[in-house]
């Protein structure tokens, strides 16, 4: 599965705390039809900051040619229509942009995620608790503590990525993956916590799993979550299955927003 | 159209794809829409439609149809396919009439990979997220989130007002599939994590498509290709349509229409935009040599693509001409055309 939880900082050296200069981007060109504005290598909240900051300048600025934008991690990358963009006057663009300041802001809305731990909703998380040293209820209790961070959506679709998780967690992906994982797993891998929606193969560490469908055809909206939002993670009562998954099948999103 | 086009057999992929879904790979959801997008353009502007319109795609594959409830234009583009209407071959590049009750088959092509069969107005399927293309892994689009099987109909539009029918005239040469071409690449996103071994393979080296390749990535086969020191993980980023991805394997993969939006394997260059058919059209088999160029080539060679697509209604026209001077001429020496005769008089 997707991303790697390694720092890999080669590109760009440690800087000095009292350094305020915005960091260097790199502006990578893939082939004629995007282009990734990367700004570090390392899974690291003030790099999301700066992506889903030049993100929304990019909205409100006019760039020709700009069809739709990809926030990851650490990148962002514009999908272009070759024809119309004049990739000078983007680079520009990009580059005044990206040297804005970039404040962290806090999540518009913040989602309550009801998950059904262990058993058979999570086959790792006995595992999970032993590698650790830690018993199960509590690697839930550390699971859902935190306010987590929705810092990319990709892959497959409505597949939610987030930043946050406790590194009292972490774990390395399992060395063979499983061919399949069900819709609405919630997962770790390395320091990477995941929100599946539909099903796919994985080698991620299954703790449980949600009714919520972060993607479903026909429902408005389609996807739930947007790059930005923040994710709470409510242990629920595996009884509460079946309510839950029905009407979330209906459309009811069964994820609340906390204001 | 008018009526339906029922499926009575169908091999293969058969999906329905128009230009593709926009806005929505910030959620996962890549653009899907044409594997060879000037063949659906050629196939649309046969019949008189916008190019982005939404056909039938095969993948290697055909199919067995017929015409219910009214007549129908229709052509297929792409790969050169038999066809056949109720048993008489007609040619690929060209439209023909459908009649009321007629079939049609599409056998496999005999080169390339994916055609395109369009028919005159369109047909009939809800847009869904803003396009009518089938997103398979997402259940998402084209008939009810799958690919084409027996027993479904397909609903036509209806001509747009006021436009003529197309006539038998409409015709194309075939379009080349360039299958000995070099495919050209930018170089990157992620080149630097290749040792300059690597990308000498790269470039220099024969690929091989192999039998892993469908509209997501299409796999290749060939000499391994080393990463650097920095291994084969990268903190996923996004992926383009022609992004050739190095797992760890060392073998590339050549990501498609409906790819992956991210991915975490480094990306050690990328196909133009101008060349994507050309891989999309090899076949399990076929040979693939990359040849890096500078972007500024890439975008040159993509204009010269869109003017290709925009000369498309020219170049029927100026076809047809021909088509029907030499048709004329023949018709002189006394030689019947009838299986190529325009019911409507109405030529060109």
């Amino acid at each position: 599965m997707g991303a790697t939880p390694l720092s890999l900082g080669r590109f760009y050296p440690r800087r000095k705390v009292d350094d305020v200069s915005p960091p260097a981007i790199r502006l990578l060109w893939c082939g004629d039809t995007a282009l990734t504005v990367e700004f570090g290598d390392r899974i690291d909240p003030a790099l999301n900051a700066r992506v889903l900051a030049l993100d929304g300048r990019l909205r409100d600025a006019d760039c020709p040619g700009l069809i739709e934008t990809v926030p990851t991690y650490r990148s962002l990358t514009l999908h272009l229509d070759p024809i119309l963009v004049d990739p000078a006057c983007l680079e520009a663009t990009v580059r005044t942009l990206a040297a804005l300041p970039a404040p962290p802001v806090p999540p518009k809305r913040v989602w309550q995620v009801p998950v059904m731990y262990g058993g058979d909703f999570g086959i790792d998380l006995a595992d999970v608790a032993a590698h650790h040293g830690l018993s199960p209820s509590a690697v839930i209790e550390r699971h859902a503590a935190p306010e987590y961070r929705v810092v990319m959506i990709g892959f497959l679709p409505g597949y939610a990525y987030l930043d946050g998780l406790d590194p009292g967690l972490a774990l390395s992906r399992r060395s063979s993956p499983r061919p399949t994982t069900p819709a609405g797993t919630i997962s770790i891998g390395g320091v990477q916590a995941l929100v599946a929606s539909i099903a796919a193969p994985s080698g991620w560490h299954l703790l449980g799993r949600t009714p919520v469908r972060a993607f479903l055809p026909g429902r408005d909206p389609v996807f739930l979550f947007e790059p930005g939002d923040g994710i709470r993670f409510v242990p629920t009562d595996p009884a509460r299955w079946d309510a839950l998954d029905r009407a979330a099948a209906a459309g009811d999103p069964v994820a609340e927003v906390a204001a | 159209m008018s009526g339906r086009l029922a499926v009575l057999a169908c091999t293969g992929a058969a999906s329905l794809q128009d230009a593709g879904r926009r806005g929505y790979q910030r959620q996962g959801l890549s653009a899907s829409g044409p594997m060879d997008a000037l063949a659906l353009a050629a196939a649309n502007v046969l019949v008189g439609n916008p190019t982005g319109t939404v056909a039938i795609e095969f993948g290697l594959g055909g199919g067995r149809f017929r015409q219910e409830g009214g007549e129908a234009w229709l052509a297929l583009a792409g790969a050169p396919c038999a066809l056949r209407v109720d048993g008489v071959p007609v040619p690929d590049h060209r439209a023909f009439l459908l009649t009321d009750g007629s079939s049609l088959v599409v056998e496999p092509p005999r080169r390339g990979v994916y055609a395109y069969l369009a028919v005159a107005g369109g047909f009939a399927v809800p847009q869904i997220l803003g396009s009518c293309s089938l997103h398979q892994r997402a259940g998402l689009g084209g008939l009810d989130g799958r690919v084409l099987r027996v027993g479904d109909r397909l609903d036509g539009i209806g001509a747009p007002g006021g436009e003529r029918p197309p006539g038998v005239h409409a015709s194309l040469d075939p379009l080349p599939l360039d299958g000995e071409a070099p495919v050209r690449v930018v170089l990157g996103p992620q080149d630097d994590h290749f040792p300059p071994e690597a990308l000498a393979t790269f470039s220099e080296a024969a690929f091989s498509v192999s039998h892993r390749a469908d509209r997501m990535g299409i796999q290749l086969d060939g000499p391994a290709l080393a990463h650097g020191p920095h291994g084969y993980n990268i903190v996923s980023d996004a992926t383009v349509m022609g992004s050739v991805q190095v797992p760890g394997s060392g073998r590339p993969i050549v990501l498609m229409a409906d790819r992956q939006t991210t991915g975490g394997y480094p990306k050690i260059a990328t196909v133009i935009s101008a060349d994507l058919r050309r891989v999309a059209q090899r076949r399990p088999g076929e040979a693939i040599r990359f040849r890096p160029i500078a972007l500024a080539d890439a975008f040159a060679l993509a204009r010269e693509r869109m003017a290709v697509i925009a000369d498309l209604p020219r170049a029927v026209r100026a076809h047809g001409t021909r088509m029907a001077e030499s048709l004329a001429s023949a018709n002189l020496a006394g030689v019947a055309f009838d299986a190529f005769a325009d019911p409507l008089g109405d030529g060109m």
